[in-house]
């Protein structure tokens, strides 16, 4: 292997990395430390630069300012193949005129390793493959062919493994499977994965450790529950998962707790809850936080009072509701199946209930709709 | 430093080539147009004198083979394009597994050598062939009509030996394009017409560019097949051309009229690129 | 009758073809068959049938010769113009440099400039400087027109080549150079090998620029050419064929062999 970079170990560590094409800023000063052994999740929407991002890691983009470092040893500018960091292309980019077996050999052979048998076939076993050795790419499935690549850049035992959209082009019972079996994998052999992705879900399920981006920035950093229960800005609570966000005004105080006045319904939110930065905030709630109830029906916790059931969707575990409310918003209320209570219908008069617990806060002048737009571009690659 | 250099290493050998054997002997040609039989010099002697006349000279004596030269190769090249084009399609999309194979059939005559082919032709036609007789004894043509020494059997020959310059790359760029483009073109109620005027041929474009390029340029230079098909009457720019050089040794009106095919052919092929909106042949 | 015009309807592309492949093939048919006429001269009309000339391709004089000359130069001129077409074609599908816009003007020229201009003003060039007609002129005139078809059949295989196979490369520690001789020239090759194919069956088969550049020189084409005012030997048709079949064989068996090498 070339370059004092190839044995370097520890946290990755991003200090104010910029990369702009012309006038577009695709990376905006991003600063980020990624803890070695972790499974860390880039998450956002196609253009957010979570693709750059990666690109740069890799060393397949320079950034135009700022410093890459991996411990103690900056690798801003060194080359791909001096960084101790291996890559899973989205699409596999496998090499179509070697054999499995060449193809997994390929990062060994370049580095001048000897009897690297064993290492490739230990890295077949992992992927459980090992029939695959003297296949072509072309001959294999999509999702073996995905498993390969994995196996191509895990044999290098890298200090970084990066995943670009791994397994966007997989369906969605196989994506699951190899959701799992990542996570396994990575738990395995203890490297420290990047993931880049804009499935939510995806992210939610393997990573320790998301970073919500948006626009070249980071919007929130955190673990899946603390991004999902309590969201810091609105791009971030519709992005991961859904969430009714109510505008409203901090009227008082009681305790911990602020008193909030939605259209003139007063209901609580802890104190430690509310990133607003004022009075005007937006409450939040998460669609299956809520309960529904018959107007005659008394409830405890923050109620809302006179919504009126517009649409109603029986998805099987659960009911979803369309409810207005007399100011004139629809809140979307997700009930589970369990109680053998006979799902509401259109037109009924309702109140929503919840335990004030669940309550988040944003600052009021956000807008309430970011991170909801779905582009259909959805799935496209970023570059 | 390797970087800004690596591009121009790689082009140094070729591009040196090509300046000193295809601009340099341009250069040279336009150099000998305009020059003048050398006084009391012997035949093939010239000198410098830079008489533009030459061209006018040259293009008005050789007026009816500039024409003849453009006709036959336009009509040609539709000839070409109609015969090509529903061949590439049946290839692209009928041609299943034996795609490969039907391609290997296109481009096989090539090396039965051109000239063999067309001498065959030449025999096939003639009042030896077989195909004189019958047309004869169906009436269709008349006792004295001939096929060959014509100018339907020079724009057969050409047609014929174009051909797979023409399929060629009109099957590469119909085969790129998705069946299912057709099938949502008969889906969003386009008839089968239709979905060849508002989708296949415009997605074929590329191909038919190129295709009738590689037909249009060789054919309006091409001398061949005007010797061996065709009578004095069907006689091309190219036929004199080569007998300027070899017979007569009239360099100056030999290159004028080389000169003047190039930058007819250059300004034609412009237009039509612009006006097909296929930038990027090369 | 409904059904015929029915079958005819669905099938008319497939006769269209049919009858595209026969005109293709109606001449090599003619040329094969002459090929075992027993006439000792002129190739004309039909006097027989024999093996003789099958026997003894060589029998006709010069023909050998010409047949030599022709591959010798094919040989060289496809070298020759495939090293220098596919830098250059390197040079244009992976380089971003200035003048790159008028470096793909002079490739695409020589291909918009007629054969026998080519030829005629080559021929001046090699007079002007003293130069006689001959064997190397000839190999040079085939490079010429051979180069500009090797550069765009190897830019458009290297155009089509996935940039993230030679990233996944210098992922897995493999520097430019080795990039460049495990990945990315692997994957050109099978378009080279199209483009040196498409160059020595271009120069094998040139007549136009050879006619001008040869001077007393003869190679197989310029042979027919000559022979044709007084019959074209049979030998000329046993040449042809065969030319044909071997041709016709090699690619078979190639193909044989890649559909084979897939499913193992």
């Amino acid at each position: 292997m070339t370059g004092v970079a190839s044995s370097a170990r520890g946290d990755l560590k991003l200090t104010s990395v910029t990369k702009s094409y012309g006038d577009f800023i695709a990376v905006n000063d991003l600063s980020l430390v990624i803890p070695e052994g972790s499974f860390f999740a880039l998450l956002g929407p196609s253009g957010c630069g979570k693709t750059t991002t990666l690109r740069m890691i890799a060393g397949l983009e320079e950034p135009t300012h700022g410093k890459i470092a991996l411990g103690s040893t900056d690798i801003t500018d060194t080359k791909p193949y001096q960084r101790p960091i291996n890559t899973v292309f989205q699409n596999y980019a496998l090499f179509p005129h070697l054999t499995i077996f060449e193809n997994i050999a390929f990062g060994l052979r370049r580095r001048g390793l000897k009897d690297i048998d064993d290492a490739v076939n230990k890295a077949l076993d992992l992927v459980e493959l090992p029939h695959l050795a003297q296949r072509k790419p072309t001959q294999l499935s999509g999702g073996q062919q995905q498993r390969i690549a994995l196996a191509r850049a895990i044999v290098n035992r890298p200090a970084l493994l990066l995943l670009d959209e791994p397994l966007g082009a997989l369906d969605l019972k196989l994506r699951r499977q190899m959701q799992i079996e990542l996570k396994w994998i990575q738990r395995e052999v203890g490297i420290t994965f990047v993931h880049v992705t804009h499935d939510q879900e995806e992210a939610m399920t393997m990573a320790d450790t998301i970073a919500v981006m948006n626009e070249g920035e980071i919007e929130q950093m955190g673990s899946p529950a603390e991004l999902y229960d309590n969201p810091k800005t609105a791009f971030v609570a519709n992005f991961l998962g859904q969430s009714n966000l109510i505008k409203g005004t901090i009227s008082g105080s009681d305790g911990d707790n602020h008193i909030v006045d939605l259209f003139g319904q007063k209901i609580s939110l802890q104190k430690n809850r509310s990133h607003a930065v004022d009075n005007s905030i937006l409450a939040g709630i998460r669609p299956e936080k809520f309960r529904i109830s018959r107007l005659e029906t008394s409830t405890s916790g923050n109620i809302l009072t006179g919504g009126k059931v517009e649409d109603v969707s029986y998805i099987g575990v659960s009911t979803q509701y369309q409810v207005l409310m007399p100011w004139g918003q629809e809140l979307m209320v997700f009930e589970q199946n369990d109680d053998g209570v006979a799902p509401f219908s259109v037109g009924e008069g309702v109140n929503i209930s919840w335990e004030p617990i669940f309550t988040f806060a944003l600052r009021g002048d956000e807008d309430a709709e970011a991170g909801t737009e779905v582009s259909p571009d959805e799935d496209l690659d970023e570059e | 430093m390797r970087k800004i250099g690596t591009p121009y290493l790689l082009l140094i050998p070729g591009m040196g080539f090509l300046l000193i054997f295809f601009l340099l002997p341009i250069f040279n040609l336009a150099q000998t147009s305009t020059q003048t039989p050398k006084d009391g010099g012997d035949t093939g002697q010239y000198e410098q004198t830079f008489r533009l006349a030459n061209y006018a000279d040259a293009i008005f004596e050789n007026r009816e083979q500039f024409g003849r030269s453009f006709l036959y190769a336009l009509i040609t090249t539709i000839l070409a394009l109609a015969i090509a084009y529903p061949l590439a399609y049946a290839i692209a999309f009928k041609g299943g597994r034996f795609k490969n194979v039907m391609l290997v059939l296109v481009i096989a005559p090539f090396f039965v050598s051109f000239l063999l082919r067309t001498i065959a032709w030449k025999q096939i036609l003639g009042e030896e062939g077989f195909v004189v007789p019958v047309l004869r004894s169906l009436q269709i043509i008349s006792e004295s009509t001939t096929l060959t020494s014509s100018p339907f059997a020079v724009v057969m020959g050409m047609t014929y030996n174009f051909l797979p310059f023409m399929t060629l790359p009109l099957y590469a760029s119909i085969d790129r394009i998705d069946p299912r483009t057709l099938e949502a073109s008969g889906d969003l109620y386009a008839n089968g017409f239709t979905t060849f005027r508002k989708v296949t041929l415009p997605l074929s474009m590329p191909g038919v560019v190129a295709g009738t390029l590689l037909t249009f340029i060789p054919a309006a230079g091409d001398y061949v097949n005007a010797a061996i098909l065709g009578s004095p009457q069907t006689k091309m720019l190219g036929n004199v051309i080569e007998s300027r050089y070899f017979r007569i040794v009239d360099y100056p009106t030999a290159a004028a009229l080389s000169f003047t095919l190039m930058a007819a052919i250059l300004i034609l092929v412009t237009i039509y690129v612009r006006k097909a909106g296929t930038e990027e042949l090369v | 009758m409904k059904t015929i015009s029915r079958w005819f309807g669905r099938n008319l592309i497939r006769i269209y073809a049919a009858i595209a492949f026969t005109y293709l093939f109606i001449p090599v048919a003619y040329t094969f068959v002459f090929s075992f006429n027993d006439s000792a001269k002129s190739n004309l009309i039909w006097k027989g049938f024999t093996f003789a000339n099958w026997q003894n391709p060589c029998g006709a004089p010069e023909v050998c010769t010409a047949l030599g000359n022709s591959i010798k130069i094919g040989f060289l001129a496809t070298l020759f113009s495939t090293i220098l077409g596919t830098m250059i074609a390197f040079a244009i599908g992976r380089h971003k440099f200035k003048g790159r816009s008028s470096t793909n003007l002079l490739i695409f020229l020589p291909m918009a400039t007629p054969e026998i201009v080519l030829g005629a003003s080559l021929l001046s060039l090699f007079l002007v400087f003293q130069i006689n007609p001959g064997f190397w002129p000839t190999v040079i005139a085939h490079v010429l027109f051979c180069m500009s078809f090797v550069v765009v059949t190897v830019k458009a295989r290297i155009a089509s080549l996935d940039p993230r196979l030679e990233q996944a490369a210098m992922d897995l520690y493999a520097n430019e150079r080795e990039t460049f001789r495990r990945v990315t020239l692997p994957l050109v090759a099978p378009g080279i090998a199209a483009a040196a194919l498409l160059a020595f069956s271009l120069s094998f088969d040139d007549f136009i620029i050879t006619n001008f550049n040869s001077g007393t020189m003869t190679t197989f084409p310029k042979f027919v050419y000559v022979s044709a005012a007084r019959g074209i030997p049979a030998q000329a048709n046993v040449i042809g064929s065969a030319m044909f079949i071997l041709a016709l064989t090699i690619v078979i068996l190639g193909q044989f062999v890649g559909r084979k090498r897939k499913v193992s």
